[in-house]
């Protein structure tokens, strides 16, 4: 018996609330292509952009020995698939933000809220059916790397690893996203905040060397978390054992954001809305 | 049954502010009857079946639901009741039978109980024709009966509907009146809010009139009228809801949202 508590938690049965939740969200995913769709436009026009209009310059700098022009972009290719990647986890990440807000000023989330389900499962089904669609977009833009002359080295283990880190960092991400698409005042304004993500990757070690940047602009880039995920995606890319260190920093990062989501996100969950 | 009413509230208080939205509200609903809530816009409507389906918490007084209090027993009340509220609480992106399966799995009815309790649902709403098309598509009637669906799927014993049958043609406002009349016939309390008076005399076996977040009156449509010598609740209506222009009209969900 639950008693004395503004913030009674438990549905009877989470996990098949969760479950079910996770099934419309990917249901929705589907009836909204326009969305779902977008979280991989971005990524793959960023790539072509990076390897075949800047890559002939910045590969040569970026790989010593390097030459300009074809060898340049074969370099530089190499050297951004792993941060192109990300973008692709950030662009699911803000698609959530955008379905979470719908869901709040739609008067459904107000439904569920009248229901006997936790918290947990009405946000944790978006977020699960986002890492699917994170996974998802990450393997059809390593695809087009592919197609473009990457070449990953990873054995099975380091895939297995790659994908619980995509996983873990888009896990992780959209739980920011969820809470940011919660605060927002309109839908409208749901993605205005995760649209700051999208500059992290950019700020990272991920598209240059961090060694090549202003000294403001480098101590920013190699404690922000994305730089130790980028290091450690693209380690396991090229089938050599990430830093181990590294590696920690990278899962404890997700770990922290992660949590910090989710608190965020229960709490705006519960807030009364006029 | 209990002898313990279905809803019951004790100088329930809310505001936002220095806007006082509820002033002491005292309301009784005996379970399996239908008790309508009239006033006027701002009244406060909206914020009492907020705080009764926990999507709000009170200032201060009691509210009791299927003998849970609101506060307190939060999960035992949302497991007794069944909310439709003003802005539509149906998925667009999914069809009809999509909002309705959802709504079996989250009350764990099981595939094939669901499917049962879905069919039968669109038959009773007469929704079966366009229930494979995304509700996007659907009129504003059809959407307000799968709302009412939606509610109903996991046979709440309290009802909150929350202006049910505001901007639907005559015709659609008929359908749910008699299915409002088909629940509580099975034994459901309702509690709706409304500004029809009409609504309010046909469907109530009791009327509480709010106004200014004070319940100004109470009784069977017939009391309310030969205690105020009125020939029509309209009339009952106009004497005890005096127009305020200066008074600003209090936040309700639906004038926010």
């Amino acid at each position: 018996m639950t008693t004395a508590t503004l913030h009674p938690t438990a549905g009877a049965r989470p996990l098949a609330d969760l479950l079910t939740m996770l099934r419309r969200n990917l249901l929705r995913a589907v009836r909204y292509p326009a969305l779902t769709s977008f979280t991989v436009v971005i990524p793959v026009l960023l790539l072509l952009l990076f390897v075949f209009v800047f890559g002939g310059a910045i590969g040569a700098g970026v790989t010593p020995g390097a030459a300009p022009g074809a060898e340049g972009r074969a370099a530089y290719l190499d050297y951004i698939t792993p941060a192109i990647l990300l973008f692709a986890v950030v662009g699911a990440a803000q698609s959530v933000a955008i379905t979470a807000a719908m869901d709040a000023h739609s008067g459904i989330m107000a439904r569920f809220r009248t229901m006997a389900i936790s918290p947990g499962s009405v946000l944790g089904g978006p977020v699960l059916g986002t890492v699917v669609q994170g996974l998802v977009a990450v393997a059809v833009v390593l695809t087009v790397a592919v197609a473009l002359g990457f070449r990953p080295g990873a054995g099975v283990p380091g895939w297995l690893a790659l994908v619980g880190l995509v996983a873990l960092v888009t896990f992780a991400t959209t739980w920011l996203c969820v809470a940011m698409g919660l605060a927002a005042p309109s839908v409208e304004t749901a993605s205005n905040t995760p649209m700051l993500l999208t500059a992290l990757p950019f700020l990272s070690s991920g598209l240059v060397p961090v060694a090549t940047m202003p000294a403001p602009v480098r101590a920013f880039a190699e404690h922000q978390p994305f730089t130790p995920v980028v290091e450690t995606t693209r380690a396991l890319l090229a089938g050599t054992t990430p830093d181990g260190a590294t590696a920690l920093l990278a899962v404890g990062w997700c770990v922290a954001v992660a949590a910090v989501g989710y608190a965020w996100s229960r709490t705006l969950y519960r807030r009364e809305r006029r | 049954m209990t002898s313990e009413p279905a809803v019951d509230v004790r100088g329930l208080r809310k505001s936002y502010g220095d806007l006082t939205v509820l002033d002491g509200v005292d309301l009784t609903v005996a379970a399996g009857t239908v008790t309508a809530l009239l006033g006027p816009n701002g009244a406060g409507k909206t914020t009492i079946v907020g705080i009764l389906s926990t999507l709000l918490s009170p200032d201060g007084g009691s509210a009791r639901v299927a003998g849970h209090d609101v506060v307190t027993q939060g999960d035992a009340v949302r497991r007794a009741i069944g909310v439709t509220g003003q802005v539509s609480a149906v998925d667009d992106l999914l069809t009809g039978v999509e909002n309705l399966r959802l709504m079996t799995a989250l009350h764990h009815l099981g595939r094939r109980a669901g499917r049962e309790r879905v069919d039968a649902l669109l038959t009773q709403f007469g929704l079966t024709e366009a229930a494979r098309k995304p509700v996007s598509t659907w009129s504003g009637g059809m959407r307000r009966k799968l709302d009412l669906a939606m509610t109903l799927v996991g046979s709440p014993a309290v009802v909150f509907l929350d202006e049910p049958t505001t901007g639907l043609d005559p015709r659609s406002r008929r359908t749910l009146w008699d299915e409002v009349r088909a629940l509580v016939a099975a034994g459901t309390t309702v509690l709706l809010t409304t500004q029809y008076l009409e609504e309010a005399d046909h469907l109530a076996d009791r009327v509480a009139v709010l106004d200014r977040g004070r319940i100004v009156a109470e009784g069977t449509a017939a009391e309310l009228k030969s205690a105020h010598d009125a020939g029509s609740l309209d009339d009952v209506f106009l004497r005890l809801t005096e127009p305020t222009p200066d008074a600003p009209s209090a936040p309700t969900t639906r004038e926010v949202a």
